[in-house]
């Protein structure tokens, strides 16, 4: 029986979450049985194809060209799933959609002229049909190793959208915003991580995004009763997923309450 | 009964329960909360420890006092150990074209829960009603159950969350333990211990400690009496489910409007048994011999979507159906369904809600009497 082909392509990202593919080192030799990888730049791979069974997209779309490219990459897959923050969410690079671009290139580059960008970045789903998203900054080894089971057996997505709180507690740990007053942004963010920051006494920094049931109106009043600034909430929701449509518009919400 | 000494009474009976083949599991403080964890020694236990409590708010404090119960449980309860948050069931491998199944290994000893107040051994009756259902059994959680000793303590200072006294119980746990402490700070500092079983009974005395006098029992009854006039019944118990208002009420809405949906409440709470099984292949398990699926049985909440999925569309799609199914069901339909009580007054959904709603005030709106007990 031959391998379902493989293709991981890169957009605008760091290329932390094809590391992650990489950091799969107990089951790397298993993944490259199970699949033929044939195009992943990041590990060697570069071959073109017509047709890949699987991709994997990292990366977001901030330029004219990869607004073509991510077609092609469409038009090349059978099934499309789209890892991480920048693929699923615009990523922190998409600070930019509330901002000047023009003057976010003078002021970075010493020749703007030479720069060509979109005054937006935005998720692959924006342009182009995706089958399953993956979230996270980066996406979590397990549930990559998990999605990719799936995959190839035909099942369901082990991705599950509640709140980090679930896991959270599951884990044994205790709440931080009720029990130290901690800014955590766990209760809308969607689970995946296994609530790794608040495992170690941080509060969520809200890398998977939003969770299905965002309420960030509840979340706004229990930061405030905890005497959590609305600048530090703004702040908080302003980072990996800036762009997520609950996370952009509640900051939006804070902005134009403090003016 | 017997009196204690708060050091090393307490220290002997740890070890008396180790030396049974107890796995001791009791109070420890651990990163600012109590939580609960194997002991192994009387002196793990927390001291001098204070605890404050409000709607989503807990504060811990620890002073030069040697108090050993002077504190009211933080999110962990024993349902944690009785019915495990993550569980393996099943493992399966593919051999020579069949499928050999393999189950964990039973628990190799019985549990001694240390330090249960009555709302927590009131919270593993239901569970047991519940999970020891005679129709639908749970083998892991019987197993587990199974010879649990229990030690309970008597609630000296509830928190200001805490309502057991409108739920069917009180500071001083009636029955369901083997040994009953309560802790006496006025005079000598002693833990009073009671026997509630023969096997306590019998611990008891191998412990070797003084029996306790008159003024001993006046005490206790005195520690109880006034942790239970510091809890005003805040609702009316067993008559709830018959008050409560019904689906369309507004103040479903209301209460939705500041619920996050996180699932904190059903986490936490002692009582909400949901689990959801699922199989996790090895890669490539399709095809290589040898391979294996595991499948888990992990805590679930009515408050995450899928668990409403009914042909992939969740039923309650809104946080507003979702929070009036967990209220209801615990204060409503639960007596229906199993003939208790569902929820044991412990607070614990009050204190650890990040959004501070309290189930107590919200539901006293819900049966239209205002947070002071009694009938509309």
């Amino acid at each position: 029986m031959s391998r379902p082909t493989l293709a991981v392509w890169k957009f605008a990202s760091c290329d932390g979450c094809q590391l992650t593919i990489l950091d799969c080192e107990d089951e790397l030799l298993e993944i490259a049985a199970a699949l033929d990888i044939r195009m992943f730049l990041e590990a060697g791979p570069s071959e073109l194809l017509d047709h890949y069974d699987i991709s994997l997209v990292e990366g977001s779309i901030t330029t004219a060209h990869d607004a073509e490219r991510i077609v092609d990459v469409r038009n090349r897959s059978g099934l499309l799933v789209t890892i991480g923050a920048c693929a699923t969410a615009g990523g922190v690079q998409a600070l930019r959609n509330t901002a000047d671009v023009a003057e976010y290139c003078t002021t970075v580059y010493a020749r703007p002229d030479w720069i060509e960008t979109l005054a937006t970045s935005t998720p692959i789903a924006e342009h182009v049909k995706v089958d399953h998203e993956l979230r996270g900054c980066p996406v979590s080894k397990r549930e990559l190793v998990d999605t990719i089971t799936a995959l190839l057996a035909g099942r369901r997505l082990p991705i599950t959208s509640h709140s980090v709180c679930v896991e959270c507690t599951a884990a044994g740990n205790h709440c931080l915003l009720v029990a130290d007053g901690t800014a955590c942004l766990g209760p809308v963010t969607h689970a995946g991580c296994g609530a790794l920051c608040p495992g170690l006494q941080r509060g969520c920094f809200g890398c998977f995004g939003p969770s299905e049931a965002a309420n960030l109106d509840a979340l706004h009043a229990a930061w405030t009763a905890a005497g959590i600034s609305d600048d530090a909430l703004h702040r908080a929701l302003r980072t990996f997923n800036v762009a997520a449509p609950e996370f952009r518009d509640a900051a939006a919400r804070l902005t134009s309450s403090s003016t | 009964m017997f009196v204690l000494d708060p050091a090393t009474g307490l220290d002997a009976l740890v070890r008396a329960l180790v030396d049974d083949g107890y796995r001791v599991v009791g109070p420890l403080v651990r990163d600012g909360v109590i939580v609960y964890d194997d002991v192994r020694s009387g002196d793990d236990l927390p001291k001098g420890v204070t605890v404050e409590q409000s709607a989503g708010r807990w504060r811990l404090t620890i002073d030069d006092r040697p108090t050993r119960f002077s504190w009211t449980p933080g999110a962990d309860s024993w349902k944690r150990f009785v019915f495990p948050a993550h569980q393996e069931v099943l493992r399966v491998r593919h051999v020579d074209g069949s499928f050999a199944t393999t189950r964990p290994p039973s628990p190799d000893r019985p549990l001694a829960l240390l330090g249960a107040r009555d709302c927590e051994t009131r919270a593993l009756g239901v569970l047991d009603r519940v999970l020891i259902d005679p129709d639908h059994p749970d083998p892991r959680y019987a197993e587990r159950r199974a010879d649990t000793f229990v030690v309970a303590v008597t609630c000296g200072q509830p928190s200001a969350t805490c309502w057991c006294t409108s739920m069917g119980g009180g500071p001083r746990p009636r029955e369901g333990f083997d040994i009953l402490l309560t802790e006496v700070t006025t005079g000598v500092h002693r833990l009073i211990a009671e026997p509630g079983s023969e096997r306590g009974s019998a611990l008891l005395a191998r412990v070797g400690i003084a029996p306790a006098t008159d003024e001993d029992h006046a005490d206790v009854e005195a520690v109880a009496d006034a942790a239970t006039s510091s809890m005003p019944a805040r609702l009316p118990g067993a008559d709830i489910p018959t008050l409560l208002a019904g689906m369309h009420h507004p103040h479903w809405d209301e209460v939705a409007a500041r619920c996050l949906s996180c699932a904190n409440c059903t986490m936490v709470c002692p009582t909400c048994f949901c689990s959801t099984l699922s199989d996790t292949a090895a890669l490539g398990a399709d095809h290589a011999a040898g391979a294996e699926t595991v499948r888990v049985q992990e805590w679930a909440s009515c408050f995450q979507l899928d668990h409403s999925n009914l042909a992939g569309h969740p039923v309650r799609a809104t946080t507003m159906s979702r929070y009036r199914q967990w209220l209801t069901h615990k204060l409503q339909t639960w007596p229906e369904q199993f003939g208790t009580l569902g929820c044991v007054g412990c607070g614990r959904c009050t204190t650890w809600c990040p959004a501070g709603i309290d189930l107590v005030e919200e539901a006293a709106v819900l049966i239209g009497a205002g947070a002071q007990g009694g009938t509309p």
